[in-house]
């Protein structure tokens, strides 16, 4: 098969995919396992007074009830961005599902039996588990002010206030203001491999198999955690089974490792759905908008204050909340901005990175806030969006990374899509929104590309293929440019022993990051390939090139493969390239660094609502993306359609549910809904715009997220278009729809109440 | 908690007899005692399908099924759908349409999906999206699953 570049062949690791020898972390089985099993106490936030293992030390295959008090103390914490997060809760539980203890048995059944047999000893403690309640000047500190010294919000839920703007909102005038709050529910990233992890002493280091998505990263976590050097600590990265930014960092790994060691065992913890549930969500979200526009529909100012409800402990969050924001104003130009945005700490499972990284939470906020806007004014809800969309090159953010796209063509594409220019049937309603995500600010990937002798080629690259295709998208890079066919090409990812450092795998940069990486590994090679051409055929090096798999010599053109026979010589050997792609950060920057690239996306929808049950249907589903350029059109449009479908998930129906003790009412599959393939748009349409106008190889951008970002304001559009009624709160669940049907047609009867009144009086 | 009992099973048609506590699934017969970790665990409670499998020719959530109530039966799980190390027309299927992404969740669709296919030759998109509705796919690939199934049933006929 052809690894031709624009072209879609099957999926790198796909054989394995379909027959089930593709090897997940929980799949690995090690001599002599430990099984470890999580301790919990059934509340949101507590005082540990006691743990009593006595009569679980008495289950037959136990080997040991860990806590606190046998870890090094003080308790090593951890974070991506504060050292806040403890290896295993000291003295106070902070979130339902907070670990105090764990049961190490030499089965499952043992260690499960076992940790239902502990006995913790707490005291309930009052939580915050909302936006209000963690911002009462009363409340409780979810974090002791130790671990944040020398900061002004240390002695708050506050962890930052993130503030970006230009121009004076205040001094603007407009024509009109429309001012409203939007809320955003917490979800779950709910990826079918629920995360699992194994330590297992090596030698004088430790191995950590994860089903984590940046292998690095977890290296210097537990190299910082163990006191071990990084050669000492090789983490296994198997292809995650879903990953969408849950699986980015940290979580479990730390207090396996330090069991595994302290055992001096392999240590093997397999988290339930209800355990993944509890380990890793979307930040929920108030925002309150305020746009001013002109009477022609001219945006004058936004002034957004975002408040996202993060977690107990920090995880990736205050940067999901200053980076989700900072594109707050979108991708339209506008004299002033005022985003405010702040990641506020409460008692609940602390939040992380998930699809969209903070954006969806203003994106809906923002694009309903237009859509009202224009229908006060009287003015189409394409034309206004049209009106004010930056145009290439145009700087909509004064001192940022310019528009770097067509983003009209996108828009007007979407718009033809879903027939916005023809009336809709009757009871349906159509929405349109546009999403943009700043790409990564900083970056830096290696690889190593081994060209072998035959021809066949070996790139080793330390990003994750959790789904997303990154496997299949390198092999076609490399493989376009060294002449071989996709089943010539091995990947080789997920172990620190053996491949290059990566910084991570998030915020669609593989494509790009490292994607241009590997190409530069795949230019040294050819440089070499073009050195060894000139000996073998005695032509002058620079009159040949190589490019793209070809040997172009002066009279004629050759394969690369057929030179290595000659070149390489009896010995065999082989051709090296080491690949780099570094994106520094920018110290002055607000977010550390400019955006590599824009992902943007409009979304068009029509809709019908079920007068009776509130039930939504979408009748026909439009995403286009500017991807600059689809390396594999397939896998782009499996990326696009698989992010629509998860955003229907947040828009429709997907929810924690909460009850007075802080606790998750819906843990698991039964209770907490996830699109399934009879809740998919009657129609899907998906398409790309592509300008080669990218940063990455042959003018690619990164893409994936994109298609997330603005469908809940394109449904709720739509059924707002279909019905009247106007809903601010995610997500649209039949109840919800239901009630503001209710409401709409009380206020309508109450209306024409006082019409009828209105001649009496 | 520990008695165990002798089980015999046909797993992917070989005859296997294993010792199992009564309270474990077929989904940790298959792969804690048998080894074959092709089918998956997520929910284990019987709503996301990711450990379907076949069993006398119905397809059923293992994690719902104690292994001692498989005894005496036929037991396919995705392993037992290659033949002589050819994929099925289902799999190539999957493979060629671009179903498998993460791939955690395709062994249990191509065990409802290859149920379906063996009850009815021929299903329509809403028939196969109705078929699958068991089966939990969160990179939502449910388009490409579903146009993988419509080929694998166009390519039996043929």
């Amino acid at each position: 098969m052809s690894a031709r570049v624009g072209g879609s062949p099957n999926r790198a690791g796909g054989i394995g995919r379909v027959t089930g020898a593709q090897e997940y972390v929980a799949d690995i089985r090690l001599a002599d396992e430990l099984h470890a099993k999580l301790v919990t106490v059934p509340c949101a936030r507590a005082r540990i007074t006691g743990v009593d293992a006595a009569e679980a030390l008495r289950v037959p295959g136990v080997h040991s009830v860990v806590t606190a008090a046998d870890l090094p103390s003080p308790m090593p914490r951890f974070g991506p961005q504060f050292r806040d997060r403890p290896v295993l809760a000291v003295d106070e539980a902070k979130y339902h599902g907070d670990p105090v203890a764990v049961v190490l048995a030499d089965t499952r059944d043992a260690a499960e039996a076992a940790a239902g047999l502990v006995r913790v000893g707490y005291e309930e403690l009052p939580a915050v588990t909302t936006i209000a309640a963690a911002l009462d000047p009363g409340a409780p500190l979810v974090q002791d002010p130790s671990i944040r010294p020398d900061d002004a919000f240390a002695h708050t839920n506050v962890v930052r206030e993130h503030r970006v703007g230009w121009g004076d909102v205040d001094a603007v005038a407009a024509d009109l203001v429309v001012d409203h709050v939007y809320t955003f529910p917490m979800v779950t990233h709910f990826a079918i491999e629920p995360h699992a992890y194994i330590a297992a002493p090596d030698g004088d280091g430790i191995a950590v198999w994860s089903t984590i998505q940046h292998p690095n990263w977890l290296q210097k976590v537990l190299a910082g955690v163990t006191g071990l050097p990084l050669a000492k600590v090789r983490v296994y990265a198997p292809d995650p089974g879903g990953g969408f930014g849950g699986k980015q960092h940290a979580k479990y790994e730390p207090l396996v490792a330090l069991l595994a060691l302290r055992a001096g065992r392999p240590v093997r913890l397999v988290l339930t759905l209800e355990e993944t549930f509890q380990a890793v969500r979307r930040a929920a979200s108030e925002v309150r908008v305020r746009t001013g526009f002109r009477s022609d529909g001219t945006i004058a100012f936004q002034d957004i204050a975002a408040d996202y409800l993060i977690g107990a402990y920090v995880d990736i969050a205050d940067r999901v909340v200053s980076k989700g924001s900072y594109l707050g104003a979108g991708p339209y130009r506008m004299p002033a901005a005022r985003i405010v945005a702040r990641p506020i700490l409460s008692h609940t499972v602390p939040s992380t990175a998930f699809r969209g990284f903070g954006n969806p939470q203003v994106n809906w906020a923002v694009e309903s806030n237009l859509d009202e806007g224009a229908s006060l004014l009287g003015l189409d809800r394409l034309d206004i969006r049209l009106r004010n969309l930056a145009r290439k090159g145009e700087a909509f953010i004064p001192w940022d990374t310019p528009a770097d796209g067509d983003w009209q063509q996108t828009v007007r594409r979407a718009a033809e899509l879903i027939g916005w220019d023809t009336p809709a049937a009757p009871g349906h309603g159509r929405g349109i929104a546009i999403g943009i995500k700043s790409g990564p600010t900083t970056g830096l990937s290696y690889s190593t590309v081994r060209l072998l002798a035959d021809g066949s080629v070996v790139v080793y690259a330390g990003t994750s293929d959790m789904g997303q295709g990154a496997r299949t998208v390198l092999a076609q890079i490399a493989g376009d440019e060294l002449g071989a066919p996709m089943d010539w090409v091995t990947v080789v990812m997920g172990d620190t022993a053996v491949v290059p450092y990566d910084q991570q795998t998030s915020a669609s940069r593989s494509t790009v990051l490292m994607g241009n990486s590997v190409l530069s590994a795949c230019r040294e090679i050819q440089g070499k390939v073009r050195a060894m051409a000139a000996r073998v055929y005695g032509v002058d090096e620079a009159t040949i090139r190589v490019d793209r798999g070809v040997v172009q010599l002066p009279d004629r053109e050759v394969a690369i493969r057929d030179v290595l026979g000659p070149g390489l010589g009896r010995l065999g050997g082989e051709l090296v390239g080491n690949g780099e792609m570094r994106k520094d950060a920018e110290p002055g920057h607000p977010l550390g660094g400019a955006p590599a690239f824009f992902e943007f996306n409009c979304t068009a929808v029509e809709a019908t609502v079920d007068e009776d049950t509130g039930d939504v249907t979408l009748v026909r589903h439009v995403t286009v993306s500017d991807v600059g350029k689809a390396i594999n059109p397939l896998q782009v449009r499996m990326q696009d359609e698989g992010a629509a479908i998860q955003g229907l998930g947040h828009t429709l129906m997907e929810h924690y549910i909460f009850d007075d003790a802080g606790r998750i009412r819906n843990l698991g599959a039964i209770d907490y809904r996830i699109p399934t393939s009879m809740d998919l748009p009657l129609e899907m349409v998906s398409e790309i715009v592509e300008n080669a106008d990218g940063p990455g190889p042959y003018g690619a951008k990164g893409m994936s997220e994109g298609a997330l970002l603005c469908v809940s304001a394109a449904v709720a559009a739509a059924v707002r278009d279909a019905t009247g009624v106007v809903i601010r709160d995610l997500p649209l669940t039949p109840e919800r729809v239901w009630r503001a049907l209710r409401e709409r047609d009380r206020e309508a009867a109450v209306a024409e109440a006082v019409k009828h009144e209105e001649p009496v009086s | 908690m520990n008695d165990l009992v002798s089980i015999d099973l046909t797993v992917n048609g070989r005859p296997r007899t294993i010792e199992v506590p009564a309270h474990h699934t077929l989904l940790d017969a298959l792969r804690d005692d048998l080894g074959l970790t092709g089918t998956k665990e997520c929910c284990l409670v019987g709503e996301c399908g990711a450990c379907t499998v076949s069993l006398d020719g119905r397809i059923v959530d293992s994690c719902l099924v104690l292994a001692v109530e498989a005894d005496g039966c036929a037991v396919t799980t995705v392993e037992g759908l290659a033949r002589e190390g050819r994929l099925s027309p289902l799999q190539q299927a999957f493979l060629d349409h671009g179903a498998a992404q993460c791939g955690f969740c395709i062994p249990g669709q191509l065990m409802a999906a290859q149920d379906l296919l063996d009850r009815t030759a021929r299903p329509t998109a809403p028939e196969i999206q109705e078929g699958l509705a068991g089966n939990l796919c969160r990179c939502a690939g449910y388009e490409q699953i579903t146009e993988a199934v419509l080929a694998a049933a166009g390519e039996a006929e043929r």
